[in-house]
């Protein structure tokens, strides 16, 4: 079968992967004047349903990762505005809100681990400032009396990301993005540039452009020579719920092994463990004992909270933790991925790269060291 | 077409594949602990059935255990050895430094790390790494063939401690364990009786084991003789980085033992693990210190160094300490001043 067989229009820009970063790269390109189709699966594979939705490039901050910082400044700048567009345009709340963030230790080890990334913070310039114990429960009063000193970082963000998407799809019908729900099977390619994709039922799509976004996914989607390294990194939350007047904390609250988000609504995330078991989601008994036992420890008050829920999510990571954006080796063939722990923190970034990549524009300065080209070097690597 | 396999000329079809290569060398090429290198390249796993060969090519494909040092990427020998081998588990090693893999912020600085710590040998949490799941650490240790050491991390019941050996010995084909059994997860210390019986149980069923013990003399003496590998006394709590508490506890095991010892957490800096040699430990177990570092591989080139210095240091002789000083400087033969 081919393209129009069974009515599968061609489009301008095909996006593999109804993500966060798919649908943000839809927008845009859409936005820009392209024909657009996205495919996307469906399933529960799906980190941006998952994610605890944190905007925050301080609490992110690692040693050797400068060009995934500045990409993440970059973007945590972007986010108000963009969270403002999408709200035009498709008529519905993305809940942005810049509730600044507390990271806490619990006891002299941990302060002593937490003041090494406060002072990493003040090499690289980081808008991060250090409280005793006293000054840290001043702050946020349902900070367990064990807290023996934190860092603010007043800029830090959130979003409920499941909120997001949903004012994503909607910024998306509003702009003539289709979208059509489906499993790629592969990228078609031919004369060494990419054509359009072929679906798992034997459809084919044909399209001048196709962007692979399909989350943990993107490793095995990536025809040869546009190699891309990702693999999946799990991660499990709770949700907890709290009645008006019961919020535990109001900004992001951060352990040296659990952070602690509250929202808008009402809803509390607890995130989130660290586990390399490749593409498994269960939610484990101790995965979440871990995430409880110390969130409690730092928050006791979180103990009255009602229990809603567990996830597990895969987070899309790198060799490097950077995500790979922008063209491939191969022609007509563009990747955004790789997002790691910050898919939702880079979404304005990676979508503004995307579409100033097809508009033949300039892309944001900290877009030059996150090309998918910098692994063809080291050949294929997880 | 003929292709050079192991040294030896072989005939394949046209189009062949390095997994059919191997499966012509009689190895199954899914197996873990096996690597495949074309023209000295090791071939990532998931391209084996993916990469096809040409005529007159050279293959090679190795046991990542056994059969001496293999060689290293970066061309740097394995240094500092000396005459003196180091035999564990019934192999010799090219190596005294073993690496523990958790705790690094990204598998590039995993990677990079693990070739500049020299290491030959690697510790795998049995709990935290699915064996059969692509994309996981397991593919980079595979890529640089080295020897996975399956450890019991995270079980604190000598039942907990055995059944997940067995499953490492299915998942991993190995029957190499280092076997930890926790006390409680606020200190990480090991509990001497549970270690004890799961060891017991783990070295009637044919395993090597290899414990994480308190650095306490008579317990090192009491696994020896259930006939564990090695012993691994700890410098002090895990990730605590505070070095070698009881350098005389340290003494003492080794003195006594008849089997390696390895010394095995709290290390925080190139000193410790330098130290840990001086005092005559055969090895050095570590792990945070290198990927909880700010520079990973930096700080993985500094233990190895650290490693090899400490080893040659032990047995080049030194002197003794004194009080007073000695000058170095010959004092016969003076000029005399009047
Ligand atoms: C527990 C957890 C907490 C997190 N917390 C945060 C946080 O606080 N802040 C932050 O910035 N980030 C966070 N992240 C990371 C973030 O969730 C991801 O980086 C981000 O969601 C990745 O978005 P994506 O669109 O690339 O992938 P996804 O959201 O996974 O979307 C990929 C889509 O592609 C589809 N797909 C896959 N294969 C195919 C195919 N062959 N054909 C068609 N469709 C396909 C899937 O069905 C899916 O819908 C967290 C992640 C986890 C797991």
């Amino acid at each position: 079968m081919s393209e129009g067989t069974n009515g599968a229009r061609g489009a301008d820009l095909l996006v593999v992967g109804a993500g966060l970063v798919g649908l943000g790269c839809a927008l845009e390109a859409a936005a820009g004047g392209a024909d657009v189709l996205v495919v996307d699966a469906g399933g529960v594979e799906r980190a941006s349903e998952v994610a605890a939705g944190m905007i925050a490039p301080v609490g992110e901050a690692s040693w050797g990762e400068e060009g995934l910082l500045a990409a993440a400044l970059d973007s945590a700048r972007r986010w108000p505005e963009w969270a403002r567009r999408l709200e035009e345009r498709g008529g519905e709340p993305v809940g942005y809100r810049r509730c600044g963030a507390l990271h806490v230790a619990l006891d002299r080890d941990e302060a002593a681990e937490l003041r090494r990334y406060h002072e990493l913070h003040s090499e690289l310039g980081l808008e991060s400032s250090w409280l005793a114990a006293g000054a840290c429960r001043r702050l946020e009063p349902g900070l367990s009396t064990d807290v023996a000193g934190g860092f603010e970082a007043p800029g830090e963000a959130e979003v409920d990301p499941r909120v997001a998407l949903a004012a994503l799809r909607s910024a998306c019908a509003a702009a003539g993005v289709r979208v059509r729900a489906a499993r790629v099977e592969r990228v078609l390619t031919g004369g060494g540039a990419a054509r359009g994709v072929a679906l798992d039922d034997g459809v084919e799509i044909a399209a001048a452009a196709v962007l692979l976004a399909p989350g943990a996914r993107l490793s095995a989607l990536c025809p040869p020579g546009s190699e891309v390294p990702v693999r999946p990194v799990k991660g499990e939350i709770v949700r907890l719920r709290a009645r008006p007047g019961e919020e535990p904390c109001e900004r992001i609250v951060g352990s040296e092994r659990v952070y602690i988000v509250p929202r808008a609504g009402g809803e509390v995330v607890l995130g989130a463990t660290v586990e390399d078991r490749g593409f498994d989601l269960r939610v484990t008994a101790g995965g979440v004992h871990e995430l409880l036992r110390e969130a409690y420890r730092a928050v006791p008050e979180v103990a009255e909270l009602e229990l809603v829920g567990c996830a597990a999510g895969l987070r899309p990571t790198t060799p490097d933790n950077a995500p790979a954006i922008g063209w491939t080796e191969v022609d007509g063939l563009m990747v955004a991925g790789g997002h790691h722990r910050n898919g939702v923190l880079l979404a304005p970034f990676t979508a503004e790269t995307v579409a100033a990549l097809l508009r033949r524009d300039e892309v944001p300065a900290a877009a030059a060291s996150l090309s998918p080209r910098r692994f063809a070097a080291s050949g294929a690597r997880s | 077409m003929i292709v050079e396999l192991n040294g030896r000329e072989v005939e394949l079809e046209a189009g062949a594949t390095v997994a059919d290569a191997a499966r012509a060398a009689g190895i199954d090429p899914e197996r873990r602990g096996i690597a495949i290198a074309v023209e000295g390249e090791v071939v990532p796993r998931r391209q084996l059935a993916a990469v096809r060969l040409e005529p007159g090519q050279r293959v090679e494909v190795v046991e990542a255990i056994g059969g001496g040092a293999p060689d290293r990427s970066d061309g740097r020998p394995a240094s500092g050895l000396g005459p003196e081998r180091f035999e564990l588990g019934g192999r010799e090693w090219g190596s005294r430094l073993i690496v523990g893999t958790g705790g690094f912020r990204s598998h590039g600085d995993l990677e990079r790390a693990l070739v500049a710590s020299g290491a030959e040998i690697v510790t795998v949490a049995l709990r935290r790494v699915d064996p059969a799941s692509e994309g996981t650490l397991l593919d980079v240790i595979e890529r640089r063939d080295l020897f996975v050491l399956p450890n019991t991390a995270g079980c604190y019941t000598a039942r907990d401690a055995v059944r997940t050996a067995h499953l490492g010995r299915e998942a991993f084909g190995t029957d190499w364990v280092k076997l930890e059994v926790i006390g409680d997860d606020r200190t990480l210390l090991p509990d001497a009786t549970e270690l004890l019986a799961a060891g017991e149980e783990l070295v009637e069923a044919g395993f090597t084991v290899l414990p994480y013990a308190s650095d306490d003399p008579v317990l090192a003496r009491r696994l020896e003789a259930i006939g564990c590998a090695a012993v691994m006394p700890l410098g002090s709590p895990i990730g605590s980085g505070a070095g070698i508490r009881n350098p005389y506890n340290i003494r003492i095991i080794v003195e006594a033992a008849g089997v390696p010892v390895i010394l095995d957490a709290g290390i925080g800096t190139a000193s410790d693990a330098a130290l840990a040699m001086e005092l005559g430990c055969d090895g050095v177990l570590l792990a945070s210190a290198v990927s909880r570092a700010a520079e990973p591989e930096r700080m993985a080139a500094a233990m190895r160094d650290a490693v090899a210095a400490g080893w040659a240091a032990r047995h080049a002789g030194r002197i003794p300490t004194r009080l007073h000083a000695r000058a170095s400087s010959p004092e016969e033969g003076l000029a005399e001043l009047t």
